[in-house]
């Protein structure tokens, strides 16, 4: 029962992904992106990660879609390369260096790895239960759960300045009238 | 139980398509939804690696992760804006000056 799931699972990962690189439409890409990270927060809970299925879908498939859907519409860059490219030959010679990144990655994780990974453990599901994940966050992670809110605060603090049209117009010389963008 | 290493293979094909996103397409909003792709790929094999030695701590790097992705991805498209207000234009190609 647990293999069909991830089969059918897996599939629409690859699927999701797949399809996000080759869609001509940058809407299109981000709903693919969407399809695809609910895939993964499926085959988390398969995981035993109640809690990172959650966050997954709360954070990932939530705001970040969320947020690249509507910078997509804001800049109307749906298609953004239809114009010839000025480096056609680059296009191959990437798919195929992809291809023997993920051919080396097979290598290394089956040729390479002893009976180790081969096997599924069944054990007991409390590991991942968000109590447990909980206790660990408030005391053995403290500290780093701490630098992750200046992390976050950094980011809105740059995301703000960014966006500050008064910044901008200082750098304006003196003389002539600045416009709050730059051209 | 699955395998783990079923899972490995394909955190290791989406991180392979992720790659191949951000060497072949030109539109910048593209390319970071490949990076993304990728950090989810990576986030998958910890996952599946905090359930085969039953340890929590995989889980919690891979939350410590999704915080991070989540303030990079603010920044990104705040920086992908700021350009295209000033070069009209998301075509990595197009962007290749460092003075806006």
């Amino acid at each position: 029962m647990e293999y069909i799931v991830f089969i059918i699972t897996a599939i629409v990962a690859i699927i999701g992904a797949a399809a996000m690189l080759m869609s001509r439409n940058a809407v299109h890409s981000a709903l693919f992106m969407l399809l695809n990270f609910s895939s993964i927060a499926v085959l988390y809970l398969l995981l035993r990660a109640p809690f990172l299925f959650a966050v997954q879908l709360i954070v990932y498939a939530g705001a970040i879609i969320v947020l690249f859907l509507f910078v997509v519409m804001l800049l109307g860059a749906e298609r953004a390369e239809d114009e010839a490219d000025k480096l056609a030959w680059q296009r191959p010679v990437a798919l195929v260096m992809g291809l023997v990144l993920l051919a080396e990655a097979v290598y290394v994780f089956f040729l390479r790895t002893g009976a180790a990974m081969a096997t599924g453990v069944a054990g007991d599901e409390a590991f991942g239960a968000p109590l447990k994940i909980g206790e660990a966050l408030f005391t053995t992670y403290l500290l780093p759960f701490e630098i992750t809110s200046v992390i976050l605060l950094a980011a809105l603090i740059g995301v703000v300045v960014l966006h500050q049209p008064a910044l901008k117009n200082k750098l304006v010389l003196p003389g002539e009238r600045g416009t709050g963008n730059g051209d | 139980m699955v395998p783990t290493s079923y899972y490995v293979l394909l955190s290791a094909v989406l991180f392979s398509l992720g790659v191949i996103g951000v060497l072949t397409r030109r539109n910048a909003l593209i390319v970071f939804m490949s990076v993304e792709m990728m950090l989810n790929s990576a986030n998958l094999a910890l996952v599946a690696f905090a359930q085969r030695w039953q340890s929590a701590n995989g889980q919690i790097l891979v939350f410590f992760v999704i915080t991070v992705a989540a303030a990079e991805v603010a920044v990104g498209l705040a920086l992908l804006v700021t350009i295209f207000y000033s070069k009209n234009t998301t075509d990595i190609d197009e962007i290749n000056s460092l003075k806006g």
